[in-house]
């Protein structure tokens, strides 16, 4: 086919898939302002390209590994769960984890409450422990109805709590950020560590979800 | 989880103002329990705009959901807590 033929991308593709429109609006002020400052910072060797994709990589490479492995050495050192519970940072740090700035608390899931995580104003989220944080978390819906019908919300996630449980929603509305400790599941007696992390999902930090029950 | 008898009642102020806020609009005008105080940090209502930032104090509060949402909630004893700066915070008597 000549590449001056008309050619419209709509409809379904030769494989079979809806054409998505190619993204050639203008840039939005914000992008502008990034490309202009990025750009600047470059051209006062202030840092260099390299460096920032570096550090793109490294925040992309973050995953919700680092809060399992705290969240199963709570499950396992009766000590290291005091110290969690009383300066949730300290501890990440202790396990080694770079958690730069991270001002942590961490909130523990019992039989009568059950925690949630969520940022009503924007979308704050522990991201050097537990990565980035899933599309829904930032989404209207979650913040909005998260705070208003958390049970109805926990549903759709397909945690059904029992009547006696109160749910507690924290709104990291400021300089804090959340980790929900959720509770060991039964029959997980003499897991190693790194077995027990392995049931911890990141849902289940949040709140909207329970860790994996052993197989 | 039961709220404390003698625990330290605060109302959240009903200010609308323009800018760079952190005290959720659905939280304006409620009474809720201090939860735990956290230190001092620079007001961001100022810190956003590069100018200089006092400290202003941080505190977690704890909302039932009754009182934010009425007769609307999904269950009244469930709770809310949030971070609120002590400037938006007023102390509430005890109704004996």
């Amino acid at each position: 086919m000549a590449h001056d033929a008309p050619f419209a991308h709509s409809g379904m593709s030769p494989s079979g898939h809806p054409y998505r429109p190619d993204n050639d609006e203008p840039l939005t002020y914000w992008q502008c302002m990034e490309i202009a400052m990025r750009e600047l910072l470059i051209e006062k060797g202030v840092t260099t390209p390299e460096e920032i994709a570096r550090q793109i990589e490294a925040m992309d490479a973050r995953s919700p590994a680092n809060g399992a492995a705290l969240v199963a050495r709570v499950w396992t050192d009766p000590a290291f769960r005091e110290r969690v519970l009383a300066d949730a940072s300290d501890a990440a740090r202790e396990m080694g984890f770079d958690i730069g700035p991270l001002r942590l608390i961490a909130v523990e899931n019992t039989d009568e409450v059950h925690n949630v995580i969520v940022c009503t104003l924007c979308s704050c989220y522990p991201r050097n422990l537990l990565g980035l944080p899933p599309d829904w978390y930032k989404s209207r819906a979650y913040r909005s109805r998260v705070v208003r019908e958390p049970r109805a919300v926990l549903r759709e996630f397909g945690v059904e709590l029992p009547e006696h449980v109160t749910i507690r929603v924290h709104d990291s509305t400021a300089e804090m950020r959340y980790i929900v400790i959720p509770r060991r599941p039964e029959g997980t007696e003499g897991m190693s560590e790194g077995e027990l992390a392995a049931l911890v999902t990141r849902d289940s930090m949040i709140g909207t979800g329970l860790p994996r029950r052993p197989e | 989880m039961k709220l404390r008898a003698m625990a330290e009642r605060v109302r959240v102020a009903r200010w609308m103002p323009p800018g760079h806020v952190r005290t959720p609009a659905y939280l304006r005008g409620r009474v809720g329990e201090v939860e735990r105080r956290l230190g001092t940090f620079p007001n961001p209502e100022q810190a956003a705009y590069g100018l200089p930032a006092e400290p202003r104090e941080l505190v977690r509060v704890r909302f039932r959901a009754a009182d934010i949402w009425g007769a609307e909630a999904e269950r009244p004893d469930d709770l809310i807590e949030a971070e609120i700066y002590g400037h938006w915070l007023e102390p509430v008597a005890h109704q004996d």
